[in-house]
């Protein structure tokens, strides 16, 4: 039986993990490589690597951490942030990743999902999607969730699916931080309209919440970063407690 | 031991050779027949869509090699689906090696198939040390149904084979490469296969 996937977000800025992460017996708290790996061990089923540095030359140091997170680690994993080009994802995807994400660069010119799905397949491309309520309408932010647009986040899944997104990462910008549960009204429609796998995001707190996304949310896979990072929910426990609630899981 | 990785351009073969480099062996990634054929192994990569692969196999004039090889050959995801008759992906001729369709997923369930998901019925060496239930790092949305070839089977919404194996050639539908410590010791045990 396919399992829900836990995935594990790591933050990067100029080639080192942000967000202070306090782990016992890790030499380098800020090696994105040493977390990774990390992880991997503990059972996590896909690593999520976001890149949130601002400069151009970040290109290059995020291949280079490709190359090594690859070299090391031996489960899947997808990376993002300022994506914008066919030539961006394939330097990505030559250095080792598994899977990229776009996010503010398919809203400006979505044509950019079917030439990534074209030339690369749509099992590598993730369309990331950051939405806020606004006045009962669930609406599509850019830039981290700062920027609001005009378009209408069941509409726009329903075209990046079309558009050939094999899977689709839905953050709740309501549900970011606070650790009150994923935004499950919403996951659930979305999984139910797509026939592509959806990746909850946004709102982990505890164990419940994790169980509440996969079956009120109907979620494929849920991902998450602080209670990862500092060990408020280890992996190994979640996972014998998804199991316990008679969710399929790989232990 | 000499192991070639086809490069046809259609698959995350860093992956792959870093795997292998952590099993201590340096893979020669070529598309050049004289070498693949001189291997003592070869892998088959790809990821993409059939039409297209199939056409850049035809490019690199390797249509013809790869059925004629004479050491061991794993095919990996639709590597392996293009060792097969015919894919309904784009009404693509394969390799022929397994004489087998390959079908589009179509039970309602989501596709993709992307994650984790069990192998059962192993028999093969291929799969000494593993045990049944095993999990396993698939992402396709074509599946090759269960048939005479099959030494590992999965379910998703339908029962069908995801591993091969006729004569030299092998073929995995999941990403050993990407599936843990239980997907490292399925290439070592490739490597180890007479």
């Amino acid at each position: 039986m396919l399992t829900k996937r836990i995935i594990p977000c790591l933050d990067i800025k100029d080639g080192r993990t942000v967000k202070g992460v306090n782990f016992k017996g890790l030499m380098d708290a800020g090696d994105p490589v040493a977390l990774a790996e990390r992880y991997a061990r503990e059972g996590a089923d896909e690593l999520v690597f976001l890149d949130i540095s601002a400069t151009e030359e970040k290109r290059k140091t995020l291949a280079e951490l490709v190359y090594h997170v690859a070299e090391k680690v031996n489960i899947p994993f997808t990376v993002g942030g300022g994506i914008s080009s066919a030539e961006d994802v394939g330097i990505l995807l030559r250095a080792g990743a598994d899977k990229i994400s776009v996010n503010s660069a398919a809203v400006k010119r979505p044509e950019l999902i079917n030439e990534l799905a074209q030339k690369f397949g749509s099992q590598c491309v993730v369309v990331a999607i950051d939405a806020k309520m606004i006045d009962g309408q669930w609406i599509v932010h850019l830039v981290g969730g700062k920027v609001p647009t005009e378009i209408e986040l069941f509409d726009w899944a329903l075209e990046v699916q079309d558009r050939g997104a094999g899977e689709i990462l839905f953050t709740s910008m309501d549900h970011d931080g606070t650790k009150n549960g994923f935004a499950n009204e919403a996951l659930s429609r979305l999984s139910t309209m797509l026939h592509i796998p959806v990746i909850a995001s946004g709102g982990a707190g505890s164990k419940e919440h994790f169980k509440d996304t996969f079956t009120v949310g109907k979620a494929d896979a849920a991902l998450a970063a602080s209670v990862f990072h500092y060990r408020e929910i280890p992996i190994p426990e979640l996972k014998s407690y998804l199991q316990k609630e008679n969710i399929s899981v790989r232990l | 031991m000499k192991l070639s990785i086809i490069d046809y351009g259609a698959g995350n073969i860093q992956s792959l050779i870093f795997a292998f480099r952590r099993l201590g062996i340096e893979p020669v990634v070529t598309d050049n027949p004289e070498i693949i054929t001189q291997s003592d192994r070869v892998i088959f990569p790809g990821v993409g869509e059939a039409g297209s692969a199939m056409h850049k196999i035809r490019e690199h004039n390797l249509e013809n090699v790869i059925p004629s090889l004479k050491q061991p050959v794993l095919g990996i995801c639709l590597g392996m689906q293009l060792m097969c008759a015919h894919s309904k992906e784009g009404d693509t001729s394969g390799l022929g090696i397994f004489d087998t369709d390959v079908l589009k997923f179509d039970t309602g369930l989501k596709v993709p198939q992307i994650g984790w998901n069990t192998i059962e019925g192993l028999q093969s060496p291929l799969f000494k040390g593993i045990k049944e239930g095993s999990y396993m790092y698939l992402v396709h949305s074509y599946y090759v149904p269960e048939n005479t070839f099959a030494i590992a089977k999965t379910t998703y919404g339908v029962s069908y084979a995801s591993a091969l194996h006729k004569n030299n050639f092998y073929g995995t539908q999941f990403h050993p490469e990407k599936s843990g410590d239980a997907g490292a010791l399925i290439l070592e045990n490739f490597l180890k296969i007479d």
